[in-house]
């Protein structure tokens, strides 16, 4: 196995954790953001879809959900910034007997909102809500989504059928929104009780009703902090906005040269912002003409530019999984992305320019940014 | 009456850092033998069987040098001194 490095993050420190098909990384940097350490490979051989960081309640906790083709998926946290990590003797994230399937992948880590410091959701496949009231210790099966009548026509998509995106309402603690490949979004407002279908406007090519009240193939979406009803959505072709927090959805893929890709990012503070890297078409999945773009919108999607400064224009088919991009919260915000290819660019100036952070990684299928300061002022 | 378990170099974290785990008992099937290693190793388990009990598809489980997979699985007989071997497949990319 390869020989593990560790990073020494300081306060006031970015970190981006960097999930691959074959293991995780920690890449830190002060807030200029202009070098990086690197620490990893952790989990060798294991694919890490999903890491986070818990900085809630004075954790500096990093949770990964390493899965080995051999062993399985297990649930695994670090408060060392990798040093060390959990080994649970059982595996917290399982599937209740009566449910009769077994979990396969983790894809995604969510901690709860400030004031429930103790709470952590993730999504999984088969598609599934899991939460965690005492902070990430057990764990337990949303049993309102696992029971929904229209689950069972649910389809997997490409990557499986995964539960890959958990928006947490920062003004209701009963509000939650997930989506689902292939199902599309589910929102409860009773805190996981029952849930409703919330695709209206969002298209679906593959079925022959293009808009049906369930089964689109939602690839991510993203909310912005400081105004919730403000989404952004990135579908299995189309580009959406939400300004009512999901509840209708406008076609905003104007300007864009394929409103086909995976991966979304939404500014820190500016709710009109956000970055996306368009894909040419669901056979291809790679970047359009050999351009590596980054597409911004600041303008909430009526137009879209391209940020293409320090990244290659020739040549360049990668793809941007749908949970490889990120961006942090400084000011400016930087935004950071992965390939399939192994390369993890990362820009410092909201994507004004972009500087290859690493090269020959396995192929990126996570990437979460976070800073380790105090939360700012506003 | 015993049982020795053989257990694959990733897995040993979780049985006390052991090759291989040895039981003063005996079981009727691969099943009943892997539950007594369950006892014994409680981590092991998860990670060579689902939730839903079954062999994870790229584990293999050998008794005296044959795969479970020819003799009936889970179901498959098991004689008193037997050796029980666990690996990862051979897969990967």
């Amino acid at each position: 196995m390869p020989a593990t490095r560790d990073v020494k993050p300081r306060n006031g420190d970015v970190l981006l954790l960097v999930g691959t098909m074959k293991g995780a990384f920690i890449f830190r940097s002060d807030e200029k953001r202009k070098s990086w350490d690197v620490g990893g490979p952790y989990f060798p051989g294991s694919a890490v879809y999903a890491m986070a960081y818990d900085g809630r309640a004075g954790r500096h906790r990093v949770w990964a959900a390493p899965h080995s083709m051999h062993w399985g998926g297990v649930l695994r946290s670090s408060d060392d910034f990798g040093k060390n990590w959990t080994n649970p003797e059982s595996a917290p994230i399982k599937f209740p007997e009566s449910a009769g399937v077994a979990l396969n992948q983790i894809w995604q880590i969510a901690p709860g909102r400030e004031t429930e410091s103790d709470t952590l959701y993730c999504g999984v496949e088969p598609a599934a809500l899991f939460v965690s009231r005492d902070a990430g210790e057990t764990w337990s099966l949303n049993e309102g989504l696992w029971n929904h009548p229209q689950r069972e026509r649910w389809v997997p998509g490409g990557g499986g059928m995964c539960l890959h995106t958990i928006l947490l309402d920062p003004r209701s603690l009963d509000r939650i929104r997930i989506a689902v490949s292939t199902a599309g979004m589910y929102v409860t407002e009773d805190g996981g009780e029952t849930w409703r279908p919330s695709n209206k406007g969002v298209r679906a090519d593959f079925l022959p009703e293009k808009y049906p009240e369930f089964g689109q193939c939602v690839h991510k979406v993203v909310q912005s902090k400081v105004n919730p009803d403000r989404m952004f959505l990135q579908n299995h072709w189309g580009l959406y906005r939400s300004d009512d927090s999901g509840e209708k959805w406008k076609d905003v893929a104007k300007g864009v040269p394929s409103d086909f890709g995976f991966a979304m990012a939404i500014h820190p503070e500016d709710p009109d912002c956000a970055w996306i890297v368009p894909l040419e078409s669901d056979g291809f999945r790679c970047t359009p003409e050999g351009k590596l773009r980054v597409y911004r919108t600041q303008n909430a999607g009526k137009s879209w530019d391209a940020m293409t400064k320090g990244l290659p224009q020739k040549d360049a088919y990668e793809t941007v999984l749908r949970d490889a991009m990120a961006n942090d919260p400084l000011d400016p915000a930087g935004v950071y992305f992965g390939t399939r290819n192994g390369k993890l660019f990362g820009s410092s100036d909201e994507g004004k320019k972009w500087s290859q952070l690493a090269d020959g990684l396995p192929a990126v299928v996570s990437v979460n940014a976070v800073s380790i300061s105090l939360p700012r002022k506003r | 009456m015993s049982l020795v378990f053989v257990i694959p170099g990733p897995l040993r974290e979780l049985a006390g850092n052991r090759a291989e785990v040895r039981v003063k008992s005996s079981a009727e099937s691969a099943s009943k033998a892997l539950t007594l290693l369950w006892a014994e190793c409680p981590g092991v388990r998860d990670r060579v069987v689902t939730e839903i009990g079954e062999v994870r598809p790229h584990v293999n489980i050998f008794i005296d040098g044959e795969s479970i997979k020819f003799t009936g699985g889970l179901a498959s007989p098991v004689r008193d001194g037997a050796e029980i071997v666990i690996l990862p497949a051979l897969s990967g990319g």
